[in-house]
């Protein structure tokens, strides 16, 4: 054991090897960040999305810096309710109901178009009543003129109102709503690519006649393009969650897969050499059955027809490889030491069988193993994300596959969304770089046999 | 005792072919009841079947007047013919002997919804259809794979130490991803970008008349895929075969021909290759089986109509004959290859002799 440590310390001479171990270091310090900041269940909840969980972010925003790289000002989301600011003005009308109208009021000072408009209304009422709600958008331009957007619109309870997907606006106004309600509406023949944004105050008036005992309350959204530290997803999720989650899921799925299957088939193949006939008999036709076994086509197979349940995936892919490649190699080297005069003075002595398995025979192996095993823990990793990109990855975890298949499936790179592929890539790229690095740089700490070359 | 040899030869030629033969019956049985889900699958599709059976009959016109018991009991005969006609109306366990043994003989059956671009149901005609376009792209990029990383670690042992060797010792760790991990830069950088190189598939829609013409369009789509798989692949490769040359160069009878005055060349063939071939051919055959199976992420990511595509849609689509076919061609190549390897062992290398099979080193 102490050998191995004195050989660990040498590891300081290899840069790669400390670059390797800090970039795991900080890795382990994200997810430690990671599983505190965001509780699991929060992260299954958040990843999930559904109504109400993401609405303010923007579809397919780049991430915010972004905006260092463009000579233009992106536009950022801008959120108005009416809770903030402004007042509400409440008259009753002759038919018993009542007219609410406030005013929604926001600076545009960016330099290209959002992306989307919406507006959430809320009549929230005591009770169902039959009659419904109206009501009434109009958007005042900073330089005084003004468009009715909506004229006696008709809702119940609530509504989410997409304005730029009106298609009034594209037949008065020339564009779709993010492009026609933030350029001067005297632009109407200009074509929506040589339009640019009028910037300053805009005002957006809202009147609605609503029943007697409601209420009513609107939220307008100017979804911008920019947003957050790494983006949003076609499905308005903030991918920082899959990001940051993605570490531990990665660290886990390849630290236990690596280090379950590396173990158990060391220590498995040590006993089946060290016993011999049946035992050994019977790990190499195991081996040989499963050698004949594809992996990933199992997986595939797995997956499609029972469960995607990461956890699942890899205790089979672990079962798999337990006596695969792994047991042969191991083997051999079992068999030239079993026959080392240290071993046979130990039988000598009296040792038990486990006793010279696990102090002596094992002990033995070990500098092999350890680099081996280090290695190992990348193929787990980029194994995950494999199965993610072929849309077997499991459907409720936020892994940095899932990210890439998400993005895959959406085109991400066609239509040139390029952080969503890059991003959760380059993480996977460090994780795999980092255990890599360590790995041969282990191997050629342990590798006795080539310093002396 | 040479006639001693020659049965003992013998014996354990017989051991091995039963015992890889029975490795591979026991793995394409264990592909079938998974592929089946112990069964299951048969319960959906006879659920499937009757389904759409029974909205056959209440949906024709003709019916209308009949009473409920009586469609009931027409549903109920048409379902159980449909059953028949598939085989669905016997137990699972006896079909699944059926299947190991149509599989095992090798007439691959017919697919149950894939078909071949020809509009055939064989599942031989559509693996033989999707065949040629994996060996293609695998096949150039494994064998450039292969004889540069052997070149390449062959001259870099002989340099052990100069900057070109630390240079690949430290890219080596660049192997940790994946060719197709690579290919999703690739085609980000080349695709997206740029705008210079296709986005994937195999030809240019519609294919090219003229056959010179054809084979440029397919050459320029095989550009990214094989540069992906050999970027995932070179380095670590590289470095493994500079390390295991080095450490054949460091045993003693190389030393004693270094002092005999040999040439560097003859001291390479003679003294380095010759005694690593049996695992450079380990390693040949072994990559030459991996090709079959493609890289189905890779062939995914770039959209290659091959084998690993084809396995993938069968999957998707639950089409039991043809993740079976593909599983047996599979199994049978490996089967065969490391039987043939123990030969090429005793051929090749005098120091592995042919006996109980205990000194077998793979």
């Amino acid at each position: 054991m102490r050998r191995i440590f004195q050989m660990l310390r040498e590891l300081r001479r290899y840069p790669s090897a400390v670059g390797g171990l800090a970039l795991i270091g900080l890795l382990v310090a994200i997810s430690i960040y990671t599983i505190i900041a965001i509780p699991y269940p929060e992260a299954i909840r958040l990843w999930r999305g559904g109504p109400g969980v993401w609405d303010d972010n923007p579809r397919n925003a780049a991430p915010v810096w972004t905006d260092l790289f463009t000579a233009d000002r992106l536009p950022r989301t801008i959120v108005v309710d009416n809770a903030q600011g402004g007042t509400k003005t409440v008259e009753p009308l002759p038919d018993g109901r009542k007219r609410i109208e406030f005013a929604l009021r926001f600076d545009y000072a960016y330099d290209r178009f959002p992306s989307e408009i919406v507006l959430f209304a809320q009549a929230p009422a005591a009770t169902e009543t039959p009659m419904r709600t109206r009501y009434s958008v109009l958007w005042r331009f900073p330089n005084g003129q003004e468009y009715q957007v909506a004229s006696s619109r008709s809702m119940r309870a609530s509504e989410s109102y997409y304005i730029s997907q009106d298609l009034s606006l594209v037949q008065n106004l020339g564009a779709t709503g993010e492009y026609a309600l933030f350029t001067d509406p005297a632009m109407k023949a200009v074509p929506v690519k040589d339009r640019a944004p009028l910037k300053g105050e805009y005002t957006v008036v809202i009147r609605a006649e609503v029943p007697a005992e409601a209420d009513f309350n609107a939220k307008l959204v100017v979804y911008g393009r920019i947003h957050g530290l790494a983006g949003t997803d076609h499905r308005r999720r903030d991918l920082t969650v899959a990001l940051l989650w993605g570490t531990p899921l990665a660290l886990v799925f390849g630290l236990v897969g690596a280090v379950g299957t590396t173990v158990i088939t060391f220590v498995l193949s040590g006993i089946g050499t060290w016993f011999g006939r049946w035992v050994d008999t019977l790990f190499q036709r195991i081996t040989q059955v499963n050698m004949v076994i594809p992996t990933l086509p199992v997986l595939i197979m797995i997956g499609q027809f029972y469960s995607r349940s990461l956890w699942l995936m890899l205790a089979v892919f672990m079962a798999l490889s337990i006596f695969g490649g792994g047991m042969v190699t191991y083997r051999a080297m079992f068999l030239q030491a079993k026959e080392a005069p240290y071993i046979e003075a130990a039988r000598a002595y009296g040792a038990k069988n486990m006793r010279i398995v696990f102090r002596y025979l094992l002990p033995r192996i070990i500098p092999v193993l350890l680099p081996a095993f280090v290695l190992t823990v990348p193929s787990f990793v980029f194994l995950e994300a494999g199965l993610a990109v072929l849309g077997l990855g499991d459907p409720i975890l936020p892994t940095w596959g899932k990210v890439i298949n998400d993005a895959q499936s959406q085109d991400a790179l066609y239509k040139g969304y390029y952080y969503w592929v890059v991003e959760p890539a380059l993480l996977l790229m460090i994780t795999g770089f980092a255990f890599s690095m360590v790995g041969y740089a282990l191997d050629r700490v342990f590798n006795p046999r080539l310093r002396t070359v | 005792m040479p006639g001693g040899n020659a049965l003992r030869f013998l014996r354990y030629t017989v051991v091995r072919a039963v015992t890889q033969g029975l490795a591979v019956i026991v793995a394409l049985y264990i592909t079938i009841l998974i592929v089946n889900m112990g069964g299951k699958l048969d319960d959906i599709r006879r659920s499937e079947i009757k389904l759409s059976v029974a909205t056959a009959i209440t949906t024709n016109p003709a019916n209308a007047d009949l009473p409920p018991s009586v469609i009931k009991q027409m549903i109920e005969e048409r379902a159980q013919l449909e059953y028949r006609r598939l085989g669905l109306d016997r137990n699972f366990f006896v079909r699944s002997f059926e299947y190991l043994t149509t599989a095992l003989s090798l007439s691959l059956g017919r697919a149950e919804y894939l078909f071949s671009d020809s509009g055939s149901r064989e599942v031989r005609r559509i693996i033989a259809e999707r065949l040629p376009s994996t060996l293609i792209l695998f096949g150039t990029a494994n064998l450039l794979i292969f004889f540069l990383t052997l070149w390449v670690g062959l001259a870099l042992s002989r340099r052990y130490g100069t900057w070109i060797d630390r240079l690949v010792v430290s890219l080596a760790p660049t192997s940790a991803a994946p060719g197709w991990f690579y290919g999703i830069f690739l085609l980000l950088i080349f695709a997206a970008v740029l705008r210079v190189l296709p986005w994937g598939g195999m030809v240019s829609a519609p294919p090219p008349e003229n056959p010179w013409l054809y084979a440029a369009s397919v050459l320029l789509h095989m550009i990214l895929p094989v540069t992906a798989m050999v970027m995932g692949s070179f380095f670590s490769g590289a470095y493994g075969r500079r390390t295991f040359f080095l450490i054949f160069s460091s045993e003693d009878y190389v030393d004693l021909a270094k002092a005999k005055g040999l040439s560097s060349r003859a001291l390479q063939n003679r003294y380095i290759l010759r005694p690593t071939l049996p695992t450079i051919i380990t390693g040949f055959v072994l990559m030459v089986i991996g090709l079959w199976f493609g890289a189905i992420i890779l062939e995914t990511v770039f959209n290659w109509p091959g084998i690993g595509r084809l396995y993938y849609q069968a999957t998707n689509t639950s089409d039991t004959p043809v993740v079976v076919g593909v599983m047996v061609v599979y199994g049978y190549l490996l089967a065969i290859s490391v039987f043939l390897l123990d030969f090429i062992y005793g051929v090749v290398d005098p120091r592995v002799r042919v006996t109980g099979g205990t000194q077998r080193r793979l």
